[in-house]
């Protein structure tokens, strides 16, 4: 009870002391697996060039929470509002299928945590950078790969490799393959699940750096799922706590990692806790 | 003379077959799922296009089957037997004579017109199939009209070869709206798809049928810097001289030798007796 009731305090003081308008908000988002919680009562503003890390234990609702968001799912309650660029904030859960389908492919994108989710493991990589400028009516062969080898430079891939497979590719250069072609579009609001999981210590350091350079460039906003602390301390401006699919504690990154409130969050902020 | 019903096949199928076809052409370009019914054949011997067939000819049609344009493949004489069999129909080799021409693999040379219709034996309907396996998700991207992946098909095409490297199905958006397989005709015909004639599509092993009232508008899909190019080999035939159709490669001898010859075998076959008959007219004047 008590654990709802901060994260809605947060959410309405924010709203409040905020002139612009929100890019995506989100709430009182449930959703169930039969009697099990898979997230409840889920509340906040998202606002443009923000970054929003969501952390917790295995099992706590991150990606059942994140999936709500994106669209992978389907709330038992609650709303999903984003501010369209032709009808402003929408609630995406109830609008139609293709204007939602849509979204997924332009405005919208999502970075898998394994990047076969998110690729098309037989087209080369240019062919998966272009897909989504050809969704949307690319037709010039010449500028669509051209456009693909810029978005590979962006993301230290080679342009020799432009006509290879990811099968060919490491598991770093997959992700960054998949970040690629969901940025090509200039999308306005990214899913990330994971985006470093089961990648090297050493792989995931230079895959971070990189997102923080494209978020800064291209002012992203972002909601980022992670384990990983270090992750949302390097790209997260505000952090959700997540434990038994509620949200245990909010705030600024640093005020929640360096001062945390919840003895939930000074467990995982002590590494007591095996997250 | 047979135990069959007319065409083989019950009047309550053929009924069946008949609604799927005529909301094919309702919506053209649209997959439309139809209970297949086994067929005295394998289903490699085109039954959907047997089965589409048999729901559409009436004892006055003039029958004509073709496989890779010719009418004496095994293939095409088996299907033709088959409906003199049970259907009692003429038949013929001569396109502009033929009220309905089943085909496999080519559209006839000669234009046709408004009294024929075009039966396609189809084995993978699904043009989208090639990237996305999922049955479900396809349907969904033709409702929605997602397309891009069939760029992205034209794309690696490109980045492989240098050029668009689809030969054969090379697929087609029908009145702007549908994405269609043409079946595995070569490209050369795709062009000659926007006709006077109805063209049937029947797909037996994935229960699919669609269709193309006549006059439809059929593109091929491209890229602006990578236009479509309806191209043959760059002969001409070697029996008739004909320089406008498509062309086959054959063996002639164990040396190596090869030569150019019309794939459309009657449309070769025609050309061959006009000429005849042009010489002997020649050899009549100068002898007279
Ligand atoms: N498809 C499903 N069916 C039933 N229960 C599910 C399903 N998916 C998730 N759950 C349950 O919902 C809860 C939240 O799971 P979720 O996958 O969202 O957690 P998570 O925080 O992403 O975990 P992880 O860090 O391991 O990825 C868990 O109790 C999980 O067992
Ligand atoms: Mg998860
Ligand atoms: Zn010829």
């Amino acid at each position: 009870m008590t654990l709802q009731k901060s994260s809605e305090e947060f959410f309405t003081e924010f709203s409040e002391n905020s002139a612009p308008r929100p890019l995506f908000r989100v709430a009182n988002i449930e959703k169930r697996y039969g009697q099990r919680i898979g997230c409840t009562g889920v509340n906040f503003d998202l606002y443009p060039g923000e970054v929003m890390g969501i952390v917790g234990e295995s099992g706590s609702g991150k990606s059942t929470l994140l999936n709500c968001l994106a669209g992978h799912l389907e709330p038992d309650q609650g709303e999903v509002l984003f501010d369209t660029r032709d009808a402003g904030l929408v609630d995406t859960v109830t609008m139609a299928e293709p204007e939602r389908r849509m979204l997924s492919r332009t405005d919208w994108a999502f970075v898998h945590q394994h990047a076969r989710d998110g690729l098309r493991m037989s087209v080369s990589a240019g062919g998966n950078v272009g897909e989504r400028l050809m969704a949307v009516g690319a037709r010039h062969y010449g500028q669509i790969r051209d456009e693909a080898i810029d978005w590979l430079g962006r993301v230290e891939i080679n342009e020799t490799r432009i006509d290879d497979r990811p099968s060919a590719f490491s598991g770093g250069m997959q992700q960054r393959l998949q970040i690629a072609r969901n940025l090509v579009t200039g999308p306005r609001l990214v899913f990330m699940d994971e985006p470093t999981g089961g990648l090297d210590v050493s792989v995931q350091a230079r895959l971070l750096d990189l997102l923080r350079g494209l978020v800064r460039q291209m002012g992203l906003s972002a909601i980022i799922v992670t384990h990983d602390l270090a992750v949302v301390r390097l790209l997260a401006d505000r952090l959700m706590v997540m434990k038994d699919g509620h949200v245990v504690e909010t705030g600024l990154t640093d005020q929640v990692l360096d001062d945390p409130q919840h003895a939930y969050t000074q467990l995982l902020v002590s590494s007591v806790l095996q997250v | 003379m047979n135990d069959y019903n007319f065409a083989y096949l019950d009047e309550q199928t053929k009924r069946m077959i008949r609604r799927a076809i005529l909301k094919g052409l309702a919506i053209p370009g649209y997959q439309v799922p139809f209970a297949s019914r086994e067929m005295p054949m394998p289903f490699g011997w085109g039954t959907g296009g047997v089965q589409v067939s048999a729901a559409t000819l009436t004892p006055e049609d003039v029958f004509k089957v073709i496989d890779q344009g010719a009418d004496d493949t095994t293939n095409a004489v088996s299907i033709r037997k088959f409906f003199q069999a049970t259907a009692g129909v003429d038949t013929t080799e001569e396109t502009d004579k033929a009220t309905v021409i089943q085909t496999r693999h080519r559209i006839p040379e000669a234009a046709l017109n408004e009294d024929q219709i075009l039966v396609y034996q189809v084995p993978i309907p699904e043009p989208l199939r090639f990237l996305e396996p999922r049955e479900t998700e396809t349907r969904k991207m033709h409702s929605l009209e997602e397309y891009g992946l069939m760029h992205v098909k034209l794309y690696e095409d490109i980045a492989r070869h240098g050029a668009i490297a689809t030969a054969y199905a090379y697929p087609v958006k029908v009145e702007g709206r549908y994405v269609m397989d043409p079946s595995p005709i070569p490209k050369f015909d795709n062009p000659k798809m926007t006709m006077p004639a109805i063209q049937l599509f029947g797909a037996g092993r994935e229960q699919r049928i669609y269709a193309l009232p006549p006059y439809t508008e059929v593109v091929s899909l491209d890229f602006e810097d990578y236009p479509f190019e309806a191209s043959k080999a760059d002969h001409s035939c070697e029996l008739c001289g004909a320089d406008d159709s498509y062309l086959d490669e054959v063996i002639v001898d164990d040396q190596g030798g090869r030569i150019f010859v019309c794939s459309d075998t009657a449309y070769c076959a025609s050309r061959q007796t006009a000429l005849q008959d042009a010489a002997a007219a020649q050899h009549e004047e100068i002898s007279a």
